[in-house]
């Protein structure tokens, strides 16, 4: 191996301002854009909810509080949020168990059935839930009065505990998810050395196995809490109709009713506040609990857990898990599917009644319904890239250049993510009619984009470091060492090492998009629909067996990118 | 001249200064181990010859041109600096095949396409994985992806290879095996090679000279293995080096005691060679070289004896101090057990003498 | 009396890829009380799949088990009693005690299951954690201690009931080199004071040796030898054995007319007695650490290489054309290319011919 490239004393300059160069232009990047899209829009509600133009007035902020419809909303959203966790702890406990410890057959098929409620979002749940129970209209309420002759309906969903039943079903896949990981990976050990001890089997459930999942119950718990208390799809097409209002619905409320006049949205501001005070209460609650219950119990062996015999309990827990999942999980996806094929709403599901009129009705011809589509499709895809190239952009900084601040950076970046989907489109109707440079973004999609943005960034985020973070060092400082720049060093090793988890990242940020309403509803403008709102306005105008075709297509959309997910991501090396 | 040149080199993390004022020349052709425990200072000199940390005070040199200099304000960037490096965990990309991770130094010092191949092939062949060209790194074992990790160190310089820990994730007949091929390929290459390890027993096994540092960053030895297992230089080579006995030894009036002055605790008429007579001294010994000898005057009492597979362990109470005596499985054939509760004489052989104070070993 | 009895155990174990495998084969076992015994092994060799029949977390393909005389399985007559009527102590490698409950709680859970009343569990509790050395730290949690402290805990546990049999499952592999040594010796001091059955199982064959009464050597699911450790480090019945309970030389060397030759150098004869037997060419195991070197008698040699370890020099000795290590203090040091002289003071025969399991192993790695 003859190679001399032994350089001259001459070129012995500080070479290292290139690499200064580059790293700091991607910090003050990222400042800068955290700046715009994060704290902007929080400063602007905080600043409207107290400044009333000319002097701080707290006295709107008071007045809106104790207004009666709005104490009942209040009451609305902590009832709802409070005794669906409750129940859908209860059930994602009882299912994480069955499927992660005991040994009831076909559990292939019962994770494929708990992964269907993360595709669907909940606005079309709650629609197809309407579709089945809502009083004498529902059609299984009209089914089993048919069958047992009754004079009333004998379910509504369209109150409190409508709404209270179709967040359990809708939510306790989110705990499952949790805990059944948790008791996947726990160290069998655990438990065996209670039977040891002279425990029996349900004695070690009970004072072993359970007490040792509650980290993971109570962050599945937490999630489903807060994810509760922001949700507006669900309150929306189910109790806004009977006047039943949570805040987030009550918000979007305020805003339309408003029709544009500044004092209307001041109030909504004002209950924004409110809501982000009652989640960030939550939010604590989970960091507490987190912090204190970390415990360690995957370790040792890896040892496949024993499965516990169910014995003569095995078929009965069987049959009554497939029937629970089939009716929660599967049937509002079928009577969607139905009634997209009816003629009208109403029509009993007969041969004769069925037509594929709605989906021709919708993709050809009305363009306020194709528009939605291809804004949803813009959206999704600049949305994800966006989101894409500054999570990658935001981790190498935080977790690689390290600049003074990186912690702050990452605060502003995972904010948002804790930020109910409501609130954050009013902070950025604030900032963005005007209010900041005379920049106007209001009833265009651009607005929307930003939001989506703001509201995404996480999930690129923390799959682009958590990717990141496992290239280690020495990965880099190999091919510097072996004649690469710094930029080479970047495009030659780290990008390709983390390409799985941007690729699966953008689709983190892509789906969401896809079937977003929340932030949508409250930004959208006359040329600006997206598919959620398209279904939505559909549906409030009557067309329900449209708006029941326009959603079947959604989650066709959202199906199909979720399986291209799946392929890609597939049985990938890690680094 | 030296080939690498560490002169006054200070490191420093905030407060904490972890390389104090370091300086070391490095010949040309030598193998040379930098032994210390871990939190000595070693990772951070490595990456600072490589040119990935600056340290704060120094000049470094390698192939006699100032690659950092605090004060002349010279800093190459690693790319330019010309070093070899296999770093602890391999650091081979698992993107690319073990072609491409050998032949990427050759391309990106701009090596013309036909040579690359070339080159490539001579490296893959030095570390015996011809035929593993379009592997990827995923599909090899530990002691494969090391081979990858130096034929890419030496396709990236041929003059200077540093490795950092290179062998502590592989299993101990993997290990030897790696060192003796590491030990052959340079010696056929010339290359100076500098070996990075925590691990006494590797670094005397491969280097030519040995640098012993203490946790505090000092160096305590520079020497040959030979040399550095036969004089050890003060109390914390010694115990470095293995498991060790150190007893205080007094003198009085020609008469050499172990621990107190007691006429059963007097091992020498004449003053044993190295000691030192006008400071408290202490005897640094090997379990090994303590024997069993019913004529010695100096006897303890067996606390515990333990078979450890290869040698039996002794616990030996003289007074209130314990002393570990090994015996090796060659005398303990001739069928004399020693039990606890036994009482035994004891002879010292091969005993080093220091300083009580000095290098004694902080944590 | 025999605590521990197995008979005829055998286990197998269907795998998709592998099809039936048979993990522990044929297994015949006494244990006596009070006795320390290891299983010895490689992974995968069937000693922890034996110690989980023994606690009843696997059931057994054929065979009984009895423990304290009493029948806990038996195949036969489909007798199974599950592991916590076993009245067993068991401490595993990954510690296992529990991080939701304190020090005082994870050591007494033992006694509440068995609904001992509480002033009973306060003083056994008290007593299993002093003998633990864990006195005083009852209200801690064992995510704030150390994995010797954990395994302390662990230890307190099994004891805290006094059952008359302790498995232990590579209990201290999980820890390191130094705690190791400390904790075997305690082990020691906690079977006198509370007089139980050890098993033992580790791979780790210092610590085997080092702790036992007894012990075995198992590979591929099949009992190689029995014995005291001496016994089988210095009287290894085959080659396996041999290599798995230490370092090994094995010469290849040639009989004829009594005397010992290297093998294909019959110009002078190895100066030590041949062994009786027909074959005509034999394997010579040594070693290492039982092969004098010296600078004027025995079997001459050269040293070729020269290793210096922390607790030896080793030494590679070429005789004719084979190699030899040996390791000796770190005095009277020969150097590379010095002539030296061999004794070998425990040479054991073994036949050339490959043996079965070698055999299996081939084919199974083949596979």
């Amino acid at each position: 191996m003859s190679m001399s490239f032994t350089r001259k004393n001459s070129d012995l300059a500080r070479q290292d301002g290139k690499r200064f160069g580059l790293d700091q232009a991607m910090t003050a990047l990222c400042f800068l854009i955290m700046t715009t899209v994060v704290i902007l829009p929080v400063v602007m509600i905080i600043y409207n909810t107290f400044w009333d133009g000319t002097q701080i007035d707290l006295e709107m902020f008071r007045r809106v509080i104790f207004r009666e419809e709005n104490l009942a909303a209040m009451k609305n959203t902590v009832i709802i949020a409070v005794v669906s966790t409750i129940f859908a702890t209860i059930i994602g406990v009882f299912f994480a168990w069955l499927l992660g410890r005991s040994d009831i057959p076909m559990k292939g098929l019962m994770r494929w059935l708990f992964s269907i409620p993360f595709m669907i979002p909940p606005f079309l749940a709650a629609m197809a839930w309407d579709m089945m129970f809502s009083g004498r209209g529902g059609y299984v309420n009209r089914f089993l009065m048919d069958i047992f002759n009754l004079k009333n309906a004998p379910f509504n969903i369209n109150t409190i505990w409508g709404i209270i039943v179709i967040e359990v079903v809708y939510y306790f896949p989110f705990v499952y998810m949790q805990v059944v990981s948790a008791l996947e990976r726990m160290d069998p050990t655990l438990e065996e050395s209670a039977r040891i001890a002279g425990a029996r089997q349900w004695h070690v459930i009970r004072t072993i196995t359970l007490p040792l999942t509650i980290p993971a119950i109570s962050s599945g718990t937490l999630l489903v809490l807060i994810t509760s208390l922001s949700n507006y799809g669900i309150p929306r097409m189910v109790g806004s109709s009977k006047n039943i209002f949570t805040l987030p619905t009550k918000i979007v409320d305020l805003v339309n009713r408003a029709g544009g006049d500044f004092q209307g949205i001041r109030e909504a501001t004002a209950l924004s506040v409110v809501l982000v005070i009652v989640v960030s209460i939550a939010l604590f609650v989970q960091r507490k609990l987190l912090k204190a219950g970390r415990y360690d119990i995957i370790k040792g062996k890896s040892m496949r857990p024993t499965l516990i015999k169910l014995r003569a309990a095995k078929y009965p827990l069987l049959v009554f898990s497939l029937v629970f999942l089939m009716l929660v999980v599967l049937a509002p996806l079928v009577i969607i599917v139905l009634v997209s094929l009816l003629r009208a709403y109403g029509l009993p599901f007969a041969m004769e009644n069925f037509t594929f009129a709605n989906y021709t009705k919708i993709l050809v011809g009305n363009k306020s319904v194709t528009d939605s589509i291809k804004n949803s499709l813009f959206l999704g895809f600049s949305s994800g890239f966006i989101c894409l190239f500054l999570g990658v952009m935001l981790s190498y900084v935080i977790y690689k250049v390290k600049p003074r601040g990186s912690g702050l950076l990452e605060t502003l970046a995972v904010l948002p993510y804790s930020l109910p989907g409501t609130v954050m489109a009013i902070g950025c109707i604030l900032a963005w009619s005007g209010a900041v440079f005379g920049i106007t973004l209001y009833n265009s999609i651009w607005i929307i984009l930003v939001a989506y943005i703001a509201r995404y960034l996480s999930y690129t985020l923390k799959s682009c470091s958590a990717s990141l973070q496992q290239v280690h060092i020495s990965l880099e400082d190999a091919s510097r060492a072996c004649g690469a720049t710094h930029m080479e060093s970047l495009s030659d090793v780290t990008l390709p090492l983390i390409k799985p988890a941007m690729i699966s990242s953008f689709f983190l940020v892509f789906l969401p998009a896809m079937r977003e309403l929340t932030t949508s509803v409250l930004l959208y403008g006359p040329n600006s629909r997206t598919l959620g709102v398209a279904i939505q306005n559909l549906r409030d105008n009557g067309y329900m067996t449209q708006a029941a075709a326009l959603s079947v297509v959604a989650i066709v959309i959202i199906m199909v990118c979720n399986g291209v997910v799946k392929y890609i991501t597939r049985d990938r090396k890690g680094v | 001249m030296a080939k690498i040149r560490f002169d006054h080199v200070t490191v420093r993390y905030g407060n904490h200064t972890v390389v104090k004022d370091f300086s070391l020349d490095v010949q040309e052709g030598e193998i040379l181990g930098i032994v210390g425990p871990s939190g000595c200072g070693k990772t951070s000199l490595v990456r600072s010859l490589g040119g990935f940390i600056n340290p704060d005070e120094g000049d470094i040199y390698i192939n006699d041109n100032l690659v950092y200099s605090k004060k002349k304000r010279v800093n190459r960037p690693p790319e330019t600096r010309r070093l070899g490096i296999v770093f602890q965990d391999y650091a081979v990309w698992p993107h690319l095949s073990v072609y491409d991770n050998v032949a990427y130094p050759l391309k990106k010092r701009k090596v013309p396409k036909a040579d690359i191949d070339k080159l490539t092939r001579q490296a893959l062949e030095q570390v015996r994985m011809t035929g593993y060209e379009k592997h990827m790194p995923a599909q090899l074992s530990g002691g494969q992806q090391q081979r990858v990790a130096i034929a890419r160190a030496l396709t990236s310089s041929n003059d200077v290879i540093i490795m950092d820990e290179p062998i502590t994730n592989l299993d101990a007949k993997l290990r030897e095996g790696m060192l003796d091929e590491i030990r052959i390929l340079q010696q056929k290459l010339h290359t100076t090679i500098i070996y990075i390890t925590h691990d006494q027993e590797a670094a005397l096994q491969l280097c030519d000279r040995v640098v012993i540092m203490e946790p505090t960053g000092d160096i305590c030895q520079i020497g040959t293995d030979e040399e550095i297992i036969e004089r050890p230089a003060n109390r914390f080579v010694f115990s470095f080096i293995g498991v060790s006995n150190f007893i205080p030894v007094i003198e009085d009036q020609g008469c050499y005691y172990v621990y107190e002055k007691r006429a059963d605790r007097c091992f020498a008429q004449q003053k044993p060679e190295g000691f030192i007579s006008d400071r408290p001294c202490v005897m640094g010994i090997r379990p090994m070289d303590i024997i069993f000898d019913d004529e010695s005057p100096i006897k303890g009492e067996i606390t515990q004896a333990v078979f450890l597979g290869t040698l039996f362990n002794y616990f030996i109470r003289i007074g209130d101090a314990e002393l570990r005596v090994q015996r090796s499985m060659l005398d303990s054939l001739d069928g004399r057990e020693y039990k606890e509760g036994e009482t035994v004489g004891l002879r010292f052989l091969n005993e080093k003498y220091y300083d009580a104070e000095e290098g004694e070993v902080r944590k | 009396m025999d605590q521990i009895v197995l008979k005829n155990v055998t286990k197998r174990f269907t795998t998709k890829t592998l099809g039936t495998v048979t993990a522990v084969d044929n297994f015949n076992l006494n244990v006596k009380e009070g006795e320390c015994f290891s299983f010895l092994g490689p992974s995968g060799c069937g000693k922890t799949t034996t110690l989980r029949m023994i606690a009843g977390f696997e059931d057994l393909s054929e065979g009984e088990i009895y423990l304290g005389g009493r029948p806990v399985s038996i195949r036969s007559k489909n007798l199974y009693v599950p592991p916590e009527e076993r009245g067993l102590g068991m401490v595993f490698q990954a510690f296992a005690v529990w991080p939701h409950m304190n020090i005082f709680d994870n050591v007494a859970y033992p006694l509440k299951v068995k609904k001992v009343p509480a002033a009973q569990i306060r003083e056994r509790v008290a007593k299993a954690l002093k003998h633990c050395s864990l006195d005083g730290m009852e209200k801690v949690f064992p995510s704030d201690l150390s994995g010797g402290q954990q395994q302390r805990i662990a230890l307190a546990r099994a004891i805290v009931t006094s059952p008359k049999v302790m498995l232990l499952d590579e209990p201290l592999s999980n820890l390191d080199p130094k705690l190791r040594e400390t904790m075997r010796f305690e082990i020691k001091k906690l079977q006198k004071e509370f007089n139980f059955t050890i098993i033992f199982v580790t791979h780790d064959q210092s610590e085997a040796m080092a702790l036992s009464d007894r012990m075995l050597v198992m590979d591929m699911g099949v009992v190689k030898q029995i014995g005291t450790p001496t016994e089988l480090y210095n009287n290894p019945t085959d080659k396996f054995v041999h290599s798995f309970l230490g370092q090994s030389n094995f010469t290849h060397v040639e009989l004829s007319g009594g005397r010992v030759y290297l093998k294909g150098d019959h110009s002078a004869p190895l100066g030590m007695d041949a062994p009786k037997t027909s074959e005509k060419e034999m394997l010579l195991a040594t070693r290492p650490n039982t092969i004098e070197i010296s600078r004027d008698e025995g079997i001459p040699g050269t040293v070729v290489k020269r290793v210096f370890l922390t607790d030896f020099t080793e030494y590679i000795v070429a005789l004719g054309d084979q190699t030899v290590r040996v390791q000796a203090p770190h005095r009277n040091m020969f150097r590379a290319g010095d002539p030296c002289y061999l004794r070998f003071a425990n040479p054991i025969w073994y036949s050339a011919q490959k043996d079965a399991s070698e055999q299996e192993r081939e084919r199974r790695t083949l596979v």
